[in-house]
């Protein structure tokens, strides 16, 4: 009953339409809409692919649809291996991704393709209804990321199906040059979009991996040893802004507690430049240290940073300052010494 | 009303603070601290904070209110047992309580106070007054 009542388009005969069901399938698409879920164990199906199957041709459909819908359902396999050929011919990593893991992704990408087309609008992708293809998308962007494709590589995945798109489109719409035009535009429009969206994942996955390599040497670069028992070295390389002395404070004063030191060395050779700014958080880690019952020995000072320090008119207060650790170190254990002969 | 305890051990008192401490009940513990002071002429006054964990301003002020007011009664405070947390957040606050001894904990505490009060003798014996 589905059958009859379903409009036809203008351009393309019936017959194409008959011959390609029966193409597809040995069901009868009456079957199909009786069991959309494949729930007959002699004929498993995909629901989602009978879902699309059924929309697309919902009497609704002429009413929304493109001929693009129109132009995937007919002649899926052949644009799949014309757009695989694109892909080989264009991307030059070849070796990085298998054949079929590429065919894979090309099919799932018509397929989901198809699906949003069904439910939603072809001018808006941000709608709900596109929301598989574009984490399938995002999905493929940050793995080719990981992989060392370039965003130009990665986009043109999308954007390579254009070439397919287009000749089975203009196949379609014949001698109708306006409908050709619009449905160009749509087309052009749609995969531009979707390209565009797969080189923002791609950046957004590159920055991720930015910001946890950043996090890893944070937190690789400040280590707290000792050296002695109940003496702690901490070496500080590198600049010293508030998010480091926080890691650093909290590094300290908790290996204070583990292992009971009362004396701490920090040690700022690798500390390129000392401004009043960094020369605070200095001293707030050696008040925090205080306030746990250990004294701060500042070690690995450089003529240049003295002289900094002494133009900055930074005050010091109390904090013994040593030029190298060697003396520092020395310092410590005659302290020790002395306080443990008691 | 509640109070924390004060303990004397020796020519000690040891305060440890066990409880959330509001501000009614920091200033109690200073007025019953100078006074047990003051009374027992203790030498030394060790305060365990290994419980607390937060500390506002105002606990801090409190701190070094109670170092300042035993120095003048001429005796010298220690405070134990400070969480890592804590001193970074009175650190930040721009509280480093200067001239409050500090140390990791009681047995440390007591260590430092009493070395103190050796050399304290010491320095008395060589300049009977």
């Amino acid at each position: 009953m589905l059958r009859q009542e379903r409009a036809r388009l203008p351009d393309s005969p019936p017959a194409v339409y008959e011959a390609k069901r029966t193409e597809e399938s040995d069901f009868t698409l009456w079957d199909r809409v009786k069991s959309p879920l494949g729930d007959s164990p002699e004929r498993p199906c995909d629901p989602s692919d009978s879902l699309t199957l059924f929309l697309e041709r919902s009497p609704l459909m002429p009413l929304l649809a493109s001929r693009i819908t129109n132009v995937l359902q007919d002649h899926q396999p052949e644009m799949l291996e014309e757009w695989l050929r694109e892909l080989t011919a264009s991307v030059t990593r070849r070796e990085l991704m298998p054949p079929s893991e590429l065919r894979a992704q090309c099919s799932e990408f018509i397929q989901l393709l198809r699906a949003a087309l069904a439910r939603g609008r072809v001018e808006d992708i941000e709608g709900a209804e596109w929301q598989p293809l574009r984490e399938m998308l995002g999905d493929l962007s940050r793995s080719r990321a990981l992989q060392g494709f370039t965003p130009r590589e990665t986009a043109m995945f999308v954007f390579s199906f254009k070439r397919p798109l287009f000749r089975y489109l203009r196949q379609a719409c014949g001698s109708d040059t306006e409908a050709l035009a619009s449905e160009t535009w749509s087309a052009t429009q749609l995969l531009d979009e979707l390209g565009l969206w797969t080189a923002d994942s791609f950046q957004k996955s590159r920055e991720e991996v930015i910001l946890r390599q950043q996090q890893d040497l944070l937190e690789l670069s400040t280590p707290v040893v000792q050296l002695w028992d109940g003496i702690l070295a901490l070496p500080v390389i590198g600049t010293l802004d508030s998010n480091r002395t926080q890691i650093v404070m909290e590094s300290l004063l908790q290996t204070i507690v583990n292992t009971g030191a009362e004396i701490a060395i920090i040690d700022i050779t690798g500390v390129p430049t000392v401004d009043t700014l960094t020369a605070q958080h200095l001293l707030k880690a050696v008040a925090a240290a205080r306030l746990m019952g250990a004294d701060c020995i500042i070690s690995g000072i450089r003529p240049q940073i003295a002289q900094t320090i002494v133009h900055l008119g930074v005050e010091l207060g109390e904090v013994t300052t040593k030029a190298t650790m060697k003396s520092a170190f020395q310092f410590a254990l005659r302290k020790l010494g002395k306080t443990s002969a008691l | 009303m509640e109070r924390i305890p004060i303990l004397r051990m020796g020519g000690y008192l040891l305060v440890t603070i066990q409880v959330d401490m509001h501000d009614r009940l920091a200033l109690t513990l200073q007025d019953d601290l100078t006074e047990q002071i003051s009374r027992t002429s203790a030498r030394g006054v060790l305060i365990d904070i290994s419980a607390m964990e937060i500390v506002d301003s105002f606990i801090g002020r409190m701190l070094a209110n109670i170092a300042g007011m035993a120095r003048i009664l001429d005796a010298s405070t220690v405070v134990v047992g400070m969480q890592p947390a804590v001193a970074i957040t009175l650190v930040e606050l721009g509280l480093s309580l200067p001239g409050v001894r500090t140390a990791l904990n009681v047995e440390r505490g007591m260590a430092l106070l009493q070395r103190d009060l050796g050399t304290q003798e010491a320095a008395h014996a060589h300049h009977p007054a």
